[in-house]
């Protein structure tokens, strides 16, 4: 019984991730889901600096892409600036002054295009979650525009 | 497991008890123990198939699931939805627009997916409007009406939306037959003979964006056409269309038309017609009708008025068109997978006339032809006739089909679905439904491969199978298991308004398509506010533009302040949300129209006229999360000739609103 238990479990589980997976990377390949699946049956592991999803390293120069960031405020008018102050403001969301050093570039980008999965999953996420009551939609980012985001985040911290 | 299995047993056996201890007599005999488990789709599983069923007077197509019955879907088509705004919102108002102008209700009958050799090919599904007449084409990923286009010359298109193979055409047959609209309609009922005319209307539909075009119309003697079926495989090519009233009355038709012993199966070869218009054979005929189009880009419908349609009349052509007896005020006229066998229903019929497409080409070839009507030849019922069906049952109406031969045919008079075999014509097996089938079909079953698997019939009066509601009861699907030898009632389920004709689709060929979202950066409208910062309110004389926004869980801007009784204030709302299954409602007190849902990505615009002086609530509809109920703002309505300044805001905290001009 136990173990039918646990093979349920673990069938229910990879479903969820799958079907989390295929919603929200709509903009992405589909080795994504593969990587997701790798990650999350793989609970010990769980790295809570890097959080859950696609991105396990992403390399960030010492001094900012400015083309990047300027790429990632246009997204942000359009998709983030209706719930996100730049100060350390709450809104609907959190401010983002500081987020680019308060979490890392791996956390910020597996947060922003696997949301739904984060949340569930993800103590630092959930710990939000219960300040702001809301959670945050996907936005169905593509991964260069998840970097681009990123690099306006350092912009907004003072990374020149 | 085992717990799943008893839970499954459980059901099935207080189903069959109760079924039995309600009516002993007839509907519990019908239903076998099984029944639960084979319509069980578990909470979060996939149906197998999906159902669009048109919604008759309703206007309106919805969709099932099957094995469940579960409704998933209302699409509305030619009717208003106050529900999803459409016809209500500026965006979609023009898709209901006609030459009479806009007409916000009809009546769709009859349900056609678009095929590719033959089969389902799961892109776009057709619907007809049978009192204005007109023809809508629904994209299968977004699940929208995304054109309609009306049809002159025609009083009611019944026969319609039926489809050629490779959805080369979808052809349309007024059920009325009228005066064609260049001639002078200023004309004495009962001269009817003269005066009254049957159009056949072949639209065209384009091979990659599905944009339906009138390629020509036939015209033929004034009959009543009724349905339409589109010959497949060796029959690709022509088209077989019902019609009744070959005694060409105009009065009380109950009686009238149902004086002849046989009205006619029409066959029409539509590649000859092809021809002949390629030729330059057709006449110009200026007429009027609306052809509307729904652009995914803008969000926003278009509607264009056409001037001219391509005709040319079946008697002047020797090769197009021929008539085939069919006995008893013929109905459905089905065709069979392999395209041999066209199935002849007569309404006040007690057999059902088989037809050879092979006998037909040799009788039109050897002009085995009893005469003419209207210059039209008719060919001996013999020379077209396979065999017939004795003894079926009473009044058959609709016939679909499935792999192995087997024909499935619903009977109104005597409520029964008969299967019977297309080589032998005998009859194998019969069911009642409850009560008075109209339309039947089967998975795939009026393609090339039907899948022998399910068989739903709609029925038109249910009287004691459900609690009562008043006088007006719910019409009703029956869904029958034909995987075996014995067709097995295993559901029943209510449906809308009253249901026609219906297809059942894989879900394979749809569900993996379906649009989850509109990506915001490829939204064209030209009121978009692409983000908070767009947001604004503009006046251009007594007209206001608010580029609004939404988002979980507030409206930007949600306090106007500067509209002026007499004002014409359009609300173009924008929701920025990115993710599926997020919709954002708005509406505002006291508006007259209704409210707007707006899908991700999409900018819809609600047109509001203030007549009063005061403040007005506005909110959003769609409950989208823990601070829904806060989603809301305030409008003030100040009296005409005010110094108000117009400004729009957000929040002391959100970014100040550009300012007004």
């Amino acid at each position: 019984m136990k173990s039918i238990k646990k093979v349920f479990y673990v069938a229910l589980m990879s479903f969820i991730v799958v079907s989390c997976g295929s919603n929200s990377q709509k903009t992405t390949d589909s080795t994504s889901n593969q990587d997701e699946k790798e990650v999350s049956n793989d609970p010990p592991s769980y790295d809570p600096k890097r959080g859950t999803g696609k991105f396990t390293k992403v390399e960030v120069g010492e001094k900012l892409d400015e083309k990047m960031a300027t790429e990632g405020k246009k997204s942000y008018d359009v998709k983030c600036s209706s719930c996100h102050k730049l100060t350390d403001e709450k809104l609907v969301g959190p401010g983002w002054k500081g987020v680019s050093q308060k979490r890392t570039p791996e956390w910020i980008m597996n947060f922003i295009t696997n949301t739904d999965e984060m949340l569930n999953k993800d103590p630092e996420a959930q710990a939000q979650l219960e300040i702001c009551l809301v959670r945050m939609p996907n936005q169905n980012l593509g991964d260069d525009e998840a970097r681009h985001l990123l690099e306006f985040m350092r912009q907004n911290d003072g990374v020149k | 497991m085992k717990k799943f299995n008893l839970l499954l047993i459980t059901i099935s056996v207080l189903t069959t008890i109760g079924l039995f201890s309600c009516k002993p007599k007839n509907a519990g005999n019908a239903v076998s123990g099984d029944a639960a488990g084979k319509t069980y789709v578990a909470p979060g599983k996939y149906d197998e198939f999906y159902n669009f069923v048109s919604g008759g007077f309703s206007g309106q197509m919805s969709v099932y699931g099957l094995p469940s019955g579960r409704l998933f879907r209302v699409i509305p088509v030619f009717s208003v939805d106050p529900e999803k705004g459409y016809g209500y919102s500026e965006e979609t108002k023009p898709m209901l627009n006609t030459s009479h102008g806009f007409v916000p209700w009809d009546d769709l009958h009859h349900v056609q997916m678009s095929k590719t050799e033959g089969d389902y090919d799961g892109r776009w599904a057709f619907g007809n409007a049978n009192n204005t007449p007109r023809i809508a084409r629904i994209d299968l990923k977004t699940f929208r009406t995304d054109e309609i286009i009306e049809l002159p010359n025609s009083g009611g298109n019944h026969s319609s939306p039926f489809i050629t193979e490779n959805t080369e055409y979808v052809v349309a047959g007024t059920r009325f037959s009228v005066p064609t609209d260049d001639a002078n309609g200023d004309v004495p009922i009962n001269t009817y003979k003269q005066n009254f005319k049957g159009t056949l209307s072949f639209v065209s539909v384009g091979k990659e964006d599905g944009k339906m075009q009138i390629a020509f119309q036939i015209v033929c003697p004034g009959v009543d056409f009724d349905l339409s079926r589109a010959g497949k495989g060796k029959s690709h090519g022509w088209f077989f269309f019902s019609c009744y009233n070959s005694e060409q009355a105009n009065s009380l038709l109950e009686v009238n038309a149902s004086q002849r012993d046989k009205d006619y199966i029409l066959a029409v070869n539509w590649k000859k017609a092809e021809e002949y218009i390629k030729a330059g054979k057709g006449r110009k005929q200026s007429v009027k009708y609306a052809h509307n189009t729904y652009n995914d880009a803008t969000h926003t419908a278009t509607s264009e008025i056409l001037n001219e349609v391509t005709v040319i009349d079946s008697k002047d052509f020797n090769d197009i068109c021929y008539l085939i007896p069919c006995p008893k005020s013929p109905h459905g006229c089905d065709v069979d997978p392999t395209g041999e066998y066209i199935v002849g229903s007569g309404k006040l019929a007690a057999l059902i006339p088989v037809f050879s497409f092979d006998k037909i080409q040799s009788a039109i070839a050897s002009k085995s032809f009893d005469g003419d009507y209207e210059g039209i030849p008719v060919i001996k019922y013999e020379s077209a006739l396979y065999g017939e069906v004795k003894k079926p049952g009473l009044g058959p109406l609709h016939t679909e089909f499935d792999n192995e031969g087997n024909a499935y045919t619903s009977f109104f008079v005597s409520s029964e679905v008969v299967k019977w075999n297309i080589k032998d014509l005998k009859v194998v097996d019969r069911v009642p439904t409850y009560y008075s089938v109209g339309h039947l079909c089967v998975s795939h079953g009026d393609t090339k491969n039907p899948k022998k698997k399910y068989l739903v019939a709609y029925n038109k009066i249910t009287k004691d199978r459900y609690l009562p509601t008043g006088p007006e009861l719910a019409q009703s699907a029956q869904l029958f298991d034909i995987s075996g030898d014995k067709m097995q009632m295993i559901l029943d389920f209510p449906t809308i308004g009253e249901p026609h004709y219906a297809q059942i689709i894989s879900a394979d060929l749809v569900k993996n398509v379906s649009t989850k979202i509109y990506k915001i950066e490829e939204n064209n409208h030209p009121y978009v506010a692409k983000g908070e910062k767009e947001t604004k309110v503009a006046r251009e004389g007594n007209k206001v533009h608010v580029y609004m926004t939404a988002i979980r869980s507030h409206l930007t801007p949600d306090n106007i302040e500067g509209i002026k009784v007499g004002d014409e204030v359009y609300f173009h709302v924008t929701n920025l949300e990115q993710d599926w299954d997020v919709p954002h409602g708005f509406a505002i007190k006291g508006a007259s129209n209704a409210e707007l849902l707006i899908m991700p990505g999409e900018t819809s615009t609600l047109k509001w006229n203030p007549t009063k002086v005061g403040i007005f609530p506005m909110y959003c509809t769609d409950f989208c999360s823990a601070l829904h109920q806060e989603m809301q703002g305030y409008i003030r309505v100040s009296p005409a000739g005010s110094n108000v300044p117009l400004t729009g805001t957000t929040g002391a905290t959100a970014p100040a609103a550009p300012e007004s001009k």
